[in-house]
């Protein structure tokens, strides 16, 4: 079973750009997972997942090839059981720290995490210098 | 000719704007009354007259399909339904920007014609800063997006519109939003206009506070219609992504809300002024930034029609300008400017104030998210920033204000006693425990929705309180307006909430005459057929779709070709009942032959919009209520003027 998936990995890897218009979308698509449990995990694995070819969707809502051959990856993938960060860390790795939304803080990224603490900061300092002073 | 013509009306209305800027700022450097500022007005007002003869020419244009036009000939065909050629008239990047200037003139024009509350050295600083604003944005069309350009050689046939666009809700779309950016331009130019004059007054709030309101009032209509279209026309059933686009609507809207919050404390309590002055710069900064971020083409999507780097950096030259001058100005005069009436923490204006710091800070994280991938994508990084990011941090300003929105409209003005209101807050706690502790337990739903689903529960009910004791009928309008308003905001968030925490999915391939189900519903794939319209053919799904068993109701999706520009659009097909919606997509033909349909039951969804139509509703209430009082006052002063003038005839 385990090989089978990984044949079907490698061929649906493995085809060329060009050909995906014309191939019949991947089975997982446009299909859900039996198990509803995994078919939950996958879905929010999928909603914090970027269609590279769309603007602001996540491939769980896009109809571009791409984003129908990356959900039958993630359902597969789920499916197989594997855990649903190991396959966003194997996502990043073949597409770039782009492809996922979700927040993680890095070199890149920390001024995300900083800039709304120190909002934080400087509204309540505001707040309370503006109510202090009269009190 | 016409084409001509309406370049000619252009050119006039632009140095009228000059003449109007110049006018303006002579008048405020001589102490007294001069013959030059009887100019003002009438610049103003024959003005928006030319710029509206202009886009009638570009309308009249695209009606007729005039070919020769380059801009014609690059959006229109002869095609389109004419309602279609008529909204291709905003559908691209020249024909907005004219509309832009169009309404900026009328603005100008009636605030001349009408407002009189205001000092006359006051409102000629105003419209000067009115007429540098509008010659900005004259320029800009003139220089490097002239709308009537002809072709050397007429086009044999147009180039189409762009198929997303040609959308009933789409066409109207974009204006609403651009009446509420240039009423934003308006209050701008009353900030600048009392800074210049050191005249931060109740009056001066006053004569703001329709303009504010009215942009508000618009741009929620055009956020709420802009998220469902994006709900019903691409299909997924997702209302809103966080899309640049989108913040770029969404971020004046918060300035405004703001803006108006603040502008109203001014106007009954002559506080917080700096605030409002500085509300006012921001919230006209961010309508510039949504523009920019649209017109630039800095973004690739539907929205961004021109791909030209020269516009984009004409509008951050005008932004840099017209922003940084208002900032220098603000930081010159703000010292000079005293901070108004006192108040305690709590007290109406104790809560509004917290409100506005919230609303600036959730408004300061979409601005960072929006703006933060395309700094590091100058450096060649690549950063997705998108809902699992926004949601929760926004949400950690969001949840403090929504409790204080609870309460604060309970409290007096400038000093009250939290226990006065106490039990009317202890029942809006005992409703968000009530429902996080059932919500939580029984359904088992994630934090942010069920947060949304309590805190949406304890406001809608919360909102009605300052009704309690009053007598309805003798309620002011404007009273009511904000009753509707933060009704409106908990509807709307309890749709949001029960989209996320109850929708049920299904994906599946259906045979022609087979069925499938999705939560309580029951889908029969009756037959799929082909249609065609005036410029597009589809393939239509008819489906016989019966609630829990009930009378069976026929819909049909359709996945609609169009062939002028040539483009794939699925038109979902909705069914709304009192609880929610069903949403059918039909998709490809699996190789077997069976279809891919796509089904959605969304609890409560409709209430997104209905509670953004609330708001709105509330906003209308409370202009014609305040613009009700404005006429009766000055009605009455009228009556004074005349009786005093008749005793002393009589003396």
């Amino acid at each position: 079973m385990i090989r089978a998936v990984i044949a079907a990995l490698v061929l649906a890897l493995s085809l060329p750009l060009a050909a995906q218009q014309n191939m019949p979308p991947a089975p997982y698509a446009y299909r859900q997972l039996d198990d509803p449990a995994q078919e939950a995990k996958a879905q929010e694995l999928m909603e914090t997942l970027r269609c590279l070819k769309c603007q602001s969707q996540s491939i769980a809502d896009s109809d571009a090839p791409m984003a129908g051959d990356m959900r039958h990856q993630v359902r597969l993938r789920i499916a197989a059981g594997e855990e649903p960060e190991a396959i966003r860390a194997w996502l990043m790795q073949r597409y770039g720290d782009y492809v996922s939304y979700k927040p993680e803080v890095s070199a890149t990224t920390w001024p995300l995490f900083a800039v709304p603490l120190l909002l934080a900061l400087v509204a309540g300092a505001l707040l309370l210098r503006r109510f202090r002073r009269r009190a | 000719m016409i084409a001509e013509l309406g370049l000619a009306a252009l050119w006039l209305a632009a140095a009228l704007a000059a003449m109007q800027m110049a006018a303006g700022f002579m008048t405020l450097r001589v102490a007294g009354p001069t013959e030059l500022a009887k100019l003002i007005r009438p610049a103003a007002m024959v003005q928006g007259v030319l710029v509206t003869l202009s886009f009638a020419a570009l309308v009249w244009l695209f009606a007729v399909t005039d070919l020769s036009v380059k801009l014609v000939a690059a959006n229109s065909h002869s095609m389109k339904p004419l309602v279609f050629k008529l909204s291709g008239t905003w559908g691209n990047h020249e024909g907005s920007m004219l509309l832009w200037v169009m309404v900026m003139g009328l603005a100008g024009a009636l605030i001349a014609a009408f407002e009189r509350r205001l000092p006359e050295r006051t409102m000629n600083a105003t419209l000067a800063a009115q007429g540098v604003v509008s010659l900005g944005f004259y320029a800009f069309l003139l220089l490097s997006s002239n709308p009537f350009e002809r072709l050397p050689v007429p086009a044999a046939e147009g180039m189409g519109l762009n198929p997303l666009l040609q959308d009933i809700g789409l066409a109207f779309h974009p204006p609403t939003l651009y009446l509420g950016y240039v009423g934003l331009s308006v209050a701008f130019s009353f900030a600048v206009g009392a800074l210049l004059t050191r005249q931060v007054t109740p009056d001066f709030a006053r004569a703001m506070r329709p303009w504010v309101l009215g942009a508000w009032v618009l741009l929620t209509v055009g956020i709420t219609a802009g998220s469902y279209w994006a709900y019903y026309e691409l299909g997924w059933g997702g209302w809103w992504f966080w899309d640049p686009v989108e913040n770029a609507s969404l971020m004046p809207w918060l300035a405004a809300t703001a803006l108006l919050h603040s502008v109203s404390v001014l106007a009954s309590r002559d506080a917080l002024r700096t605030w409002t002055i500085m509300l006012g710069v921001v919230a006209f900064s961010m309508s510039m930034v949504g523009t920019f971020l649209v017109r630039s083409g800095i973004l690739t999507s539907v929205h961004a029609f021109a791909v030209d780097p020269e516009r984009g950096t004409f509008i951050l030259g005008l932004l840099g300008l017209f922003i940084g001058g208002a900032l220098l100005l603000f930081a010159l005069r703000a010292s000079t400017i005293s901070e108004g009436e006192r108040f305690a923490v709590a007290s109406r204006e104790g809560a509004l104030v917290f409100n506005n710091v919230m609303l600036s800070a959730i408004l300061a994280i979409v601005l960072l998210g929006t703006l933060y991938p395309l700094l590091t994508e100058a450096f060649d990084v690549r950063v997705s920033v998108g809902p699992p990011y926004f949601n929760p941090v926004g949400a950690i300003f969001a949840v403090p204000m929504l409790l204080v929105m609870a309460v604060g409209p309970l409290l007096r003005w400038r000093q009250d006693r939290p226990e006065r209101i106490g039990r009317e807050a202890a029942l809006f706690a005992a409703l968000v425990l009530a429902a996080l502790l059932l919500f939580g337990l029984l359904a088992d739903v994630a934090l942010l929705p069920l947060l949304g689903l309590a805190l949406g529960l304890g406001l809608a009910i919360a909102s009605l309180m300052p009704l309690r004791g009053r007598k309805l009928t003798r309620t002011p309008l404007a009273t009511w307006g904000m009753v509707v308003a933060h009704f409106g905001i908990a509807v709307a968030l309890l749709g949001m909430a029960s989209e996320s925490a109850f929708s049920v999915e299904r994906l599946a391939a259906v045979g022609e005459g087979d069925s499938t189900t999705v939560g309580p519903w029951t889908v029969v794939l009756q037959a799929v057929e082909p249609v065609a319209g005036p410029n597009w053919t589809a393939l239509q799904g008819r489906m016989a779709v019966s609630y829990d068993g009930g009378t069976p109701i026929t819909v049909a999706p359709q996945a609609r070709n169009f062939w002028a520009p040539p483009q794939q659009t699925t038109e979902s097909a909705l069914v709304t009942r009192w609880n929610g919606q069903l949403y059918a997509v039909i998709g490809d033909r699996a190789p077997d032959g069976r279809w891919q349909l796509r089904l959605w039951w969304k609890p409560f969804v409709p209430l997104i919009w209905m509670g953004g139509l609330l708001v709105a509703l509330g906003g209308v209430l409370a202009l014609f209520g305040r613009l009700l009082t404005d006429i009766r006052n000055r009605r009455l002063a009228a009556r004074i003027a005349e009786r005093r003038a008749d005793r002393e005839a009589l003396a």
